[in-house]
């Protein structure tokens, strides 16, 4: 059984993650002038929320500061301190490390206390803010009373305020009867006729007599509630102990406290009159009642839309969203069983039932696409991230960044999203360190001091593409390539086209990077990039103008939970090679098949050759090899950019497959990616390319030199 | 019967620590995101309580009291505001909106359900 | 295995079936459904008595062959031929049996050991015979149905 509280803590710090994302991007609109009125709330309410939930969990540090965050916020809020570009950059270093105190707390470690010091000085320096947070509160503590035992009088008369709030004197007393023992005597000297009597009026007051050890500040206590709605007396014979606005304080920081009195609301129809002052906003006639709640309930929907102009949103459990894609599946699934079913049924298709079904297709796909919709995110999550990032490693390598951003709202799969963080946050880096140069180097070069990181994201048939770009110098080609030779990457006199020489950095443990740097290091380059793109489906690739810079382009399906397949047929199992890994199709002539050890085949491809991989064998299907004339071959790339040629028995279309996971009941299947189900109701296995091409390469080790050559010819994608 | 509390907040974690805090008094506990939401949720529901907190988006605490207080059904219905405000003139306006009491965060269980129990009758 | 123990105790039913000659039952609450063969999809490099994968309203589920993992001789399943769906811990599961025999109340039952003579693989899945209306009835432990880990470098 998980324990409940670490569940809240987790979700405590996913919404942390939420509002740090919110914050920044609220700053970064203010920093850029581009900030609506609703922000200055939002940013607020991002760092109040988060001091709150920190509360919970006694994170002291982390509410200390967003204390003081969050007063200089209110500041700005309420037009005390106005946004000026030094303040708000103030704010941003102040986000970054309420981030780093964040994490600290949920990760363990310890936060630079040199940096947070840094930042609280700066808002003292601003603001002149020197209170320490708490500090407010422990001055409202009051309390004068002292512990004796002694005869307490309670005078105690509600207002009808008291009643209206749906509190109920009657209970009051019976709380103080448990202090000590008492003894109580109704005033009714002012209850009116009874034809006078207004029925939500308060006519009654108690006069009580307690004998206890307590405290004032325990009959206080008793009443914290009401204490502004009702005149309580407290005394001993000789001290008169009334003192509006005491506060009740508990051992774990609680603290309750009864509203100050309001004169107005000693009478029912004035606190009717507050009412409708307040309503002016909200409502704008005074109405009957019974219709006063829906038309102020209407206007307030109202309000709250105009002053958030972004849609409204719910938010839902990802169990309930991913349910309902499971079930959409289902529902593709049985429609296309259906399809089948009617056309082996040999119905004409010009028929009633066949036009029906087709109008049934149109809305199925048309409901998969809406409910896959839902789990579509904006990268905005993402991008986020990078201004901080940005600044880092500006800051580190002493280099004039400016980060822009486009394409925010471009919508992908939440999953795509999780996993692009990485290789992105990586690629910028890498634009930083390597793709700018030096100030000196810009400025020599007649280029403006400050080096533009560029990030986009587009959507592009039917998949996102993010391209991260800079203004530096570009590939250094010679360099490149003399560093793939070195590492005995290529043959010296290789012939690489500029294409080719700017796909080597993409090749396992290639690093440009004249010295070790502690931003990109060494060894984990691009290759890792490529390869968890490549994880997802997605591709890589690079252009690159010398001296005007580099751009990478990422080509990522917009979901993980369908994939565009290619329905093969080998030894009579049906099989779907995924479509973004297929290169081409081709027809093998038996002479362009040359065998090169053991069961290896390669074939002649454009003056090159490339392993051969009889799938069905591969998959144990077949204890015999398909001929590869009478095979259908796919050129396929992998991970890492190997190819191989598949050879199968048919092609039988491409269509979407949702993916169905092996590991749910089952466990990893090697060579086989996942599952799907096809439209006669039939598991068919997705392929798993890199695997299938690896396990060629695995058989063809002695060659590789020669296959090294290939993977480089054929690297420019 | 067991009480049913309303708590509106936009945090899920705090949601979830009230929540938490409230079944294992024996409550039932409602819960909406904002102050919209929490309209939404009593137009089916009657919560024995309200727990509010007053930063929300779409409708903040004071908007949703004012308007709780409008409806003649809900109008005797015990709102606290739950907060970690600490601003009097904040406390002045829920008070003016018409909330029962006013808690300040981080609270203590046992006295939250204890200031629960006393203000519903 | 003690599961299975108590929940008899707890009088908990117990659903018979046949695998070639011989009659097993496991515990009713692990049953999510019962089903006729299909047709399943082969998996590459899976052990003989892994038939494959069905499609189980849209979970992808692996079938055991009970009587191959038993160690006895296999035949092609046909139509008459029963799936049982089993709940195993995280997993779901389909084995493959001749048909389903009785739904037996457990109450009482003693469940008596094996004899020494048993071989070690009927020993790791049978926990106990139990007598019940003349008939001999094997008590099965599933969870160990699924190939091991290790396999799969096979």
């Amino acid at each position: 059984m998980e324990d409940p509280l670490a569940a809240i803590r987790v979700t405590f710090f996913q919404e942390c993650e939420e509002q740090l994302s919110e914050l920044e991007s609220g700053l970064i609109a203010m920093e850029n002038g581009t900030a609506e009125s609703e922000t200055v709330n939002a940013v607020f309410r991002a760092v109040h929320s988060m001091k709150g939930g920190a509360g919970i969990f006694a994170l002291d540090e982390l509410v200390r500061f967003a204390h003081v965050f969050e007063t200089a916020l209110d500041k700005v809020r309420s037009g005390s301190l106005e946004a000026t570009p030094p303040v708000v950059a103030i704010f941003l270093r102040a986000a970054d490390i309420l981030a780093d105190l964040v994490r600290a707390a949920r990760d363990g470690g310890a936060v630079d206390q040199a940096r947070v010091a840094d930042v609280v000085k700066a808002f003292d320096e601003i603001e002149g803010q020197k209170e320490i947070p708490g500090s407010h509160e422990e001055e409202m503590v009051a309390d004068p009373s002292e512990a004796q035992d002694n005869v307490w009088e309670v005078t105690f008369t509600p207002y009808p305020a008291l009643y209206a709030k749906a509190n109920e004197a009657a209970l009051l007393l019976r709380e103080l009867n448990r202090l000590g023992e008492t003894e109580i005597k109704l005033d009714t000297s002012l209850l009116p006729e009874l034809l006078e009597l207004d029925p939500e009026g308060a006519y009654l007051t108690w006069l009580i007599t307690l004998k206890s050890d307590c405290e004032e500040s325990d009959i206080r206590e008793l009443f914290e509630f009401v204490e502004d709605d009702c005149r309580l007396e407290i005394g001993r014979s000789e001290t008169e102990g009334f003192a509006p606005g005491t506060v009740i304080t508990g051992d774990n920081g609680f603290k309750f406290e009864f509203f100050p009195p309001m004169e107005e609301e000693i009478e029912e129809e004035t606190e009717v009159k507050v009412v409708e002052k307040k309503k002016e906003e909200a409502a704008p006639k005074p109405v009957e009642q019974a219709l006063v709640h829906a038309s102020a309930v209407q206007a307030m929907v109202t309000k709250a839309e105009t002053a958030n102009s972004v849609a409204p949103t719910i938010r839902v459990d990802l169990d309930r969203v991913d349910r309902m894609i499971d079930l959409v599946g289902e529902l593709v699934i049985n429609e296309a069983m259906l399809s089948q079913r009617v056309l082996e049924a040999g119905i004409n298709r010009a028929s009633g039932v066949a036009m029906a079904l087709e109008e049934l297709e149109h809305l199925t796909r048309e409901i998969q696409d809406s409910v896959m919709a839902i789990r579509a995110q904006p990268v905005r999550s993402v991008f986020q991230r990078m201004p901080r990032l940005v600044r880092e490693v500006a800051a580190m390598t002493g280099k004039q960044v400016r980060l822009v951003t486009e394409g925010e709202a471009t919508e992908v799969d939440k999953t795509v999203i999780e996993r692009i963080a990485d290789p992105l946050t990586h690629m910028i880096r890498n634009a930083i360190d390597h793709g700018l140069e030096s100030t000196e180097s810009r400025i020599a070069a007649g280029k403006p001091a400050e080096g533009t990181v560029r990030l986009t994201a587009v959507h592009r048939s039917g998949r996102i593409v993010l391209e991260v770009a800079d203004d530096g110098g570009g590939i250094n080609r010679s360099r490149v390539r003399q560093k793939a030779v070195e590492n005995g990457l290529i043959l010296p006199d290789a012939q690489l086209s500029d294409e080719e020489i700017d796909n080597l950095i993409f090749l396992p443990g290639f690093s440009t990077a004249a010295k070790v740097s502690d931003i990109s290091g060494r060894g984990v380059g691009m290759d890792v990039v490529r390869q968890s793109i490549q994880a997802l489906g997605g591709r890589i690739s690079i252009s690159s103008r010398p001296g005007y810079g580099s751009t990478f382009t990422l080509s990522l399906p917009l979901t993980l939970a369908v994939l565009d397949g290619m329905v093969v047929s080998a030894h009579n199992h049906t099989l779907i090679i995924p479509l973004g890994a297929i290169m081409e199709t081709l027809k093998p002539r038996a002479e362009d098949v040359f065998p090169l050890d053991g069961d290896l085949n390669m074939l002649a491809l454009r003056g090159g050759y490339v392993p051969v991989v009889d799938v069905a064998h591969c998959l144990g299907y077949s204890v015999q090899h398909a001929e590869p004339e009478q095979s259908v071959a796919l050129l396929v790339e992998g991970e890492g950019g190997a190819r191989a040629v598949l050879l199968v028995d048919a092609i039988h279309g491409q269509r979407q497959v949702v993916i169905k996971s092996l590991e749910a009941n089952y466990r990893a299947v090697p060579g086989i990616a996942a599952a799907t189900v096809m439209g006669d109701g039939r598991v068919a296995l997705i392929v798993d390319v890199d695997a299938v091409v690896q396990n060629a390469g695995a058989e063809s080790n002695a060659h590789t030199a020669e296959l090294n050559n290939l993977e480089i010819s054929g690297g420019a994608a | 019967m067991s009480m049913t509390i309303l708590t509106v907040d936009d945090s899920r974690a705090m949601r979830d620590m009230l929540r938490h805090s409230l079944v294992a008094a024996g409550f039932r506990v409602i819960q909406a995101e904002d102050g919209l939401h929490g309209l939404e949720v009593l137009a089916a529901e009657a919560p024995d309580v309200i727990v509010t907190d007053i930063n929300m988006p779409r409708m903040d605490g004071f908007g949703f009291i004012q308007a709780v207080r409008q409806d003649e059904a809900r109008r005797a219905t015990p709102v606290l505001v739950l907060t970690t405000e600490v601003d009097v003139e904040k406390k002045n306006r829920a008070r003016e909106a018409g909330a029962t009491g006013w808690i300040v965060k981080p609270f203590d269980p046992v006295k939250l359900v204890d200031a629960i129990r006393r203000v519903a009758a | 295995m003690e599961d299975v123990v108590q929940s008899l105790s707890d009088g908990h039913e117990l659903i018979a079936f046949r695998v070639g000659r011989q009659e097993f039952c496991i515990n009713v609450m692990m049953v999510r459904e019962i089903r006729g063969w299909t047709a399943a999809t082969t998996l590459p490099r899976a052990p003989r008595y892994v038939k494959g994968v069905i499609n189980l309203r849209g979970a992808v589920l692996p079938i055991i062959d009970l009587a191959i993992r038993l160690g006895m001789p296999g035949s092609e399943p046909t139509a008459r031929n029963v799936i049982i769906v089993v709940q195993l811990s995280h997993r779901q599961v389909g084995i493959l049996v001749d048909a389903v025999s009785d739904i037996l109340a457990a109450n009482g039952a003693v469940i008596q050991p094996l004899p020494d003579v048993t071989s070690d693989l009927v020993k790791s899945f049978v926990k106990g015979l139990l007598p019940m209306d003349g008939r001999m009835v094997s008590l099965i432990a599933l969870d160990r149905v699924l190939p091991p880990e290790e396999l799969e470098a096979a």
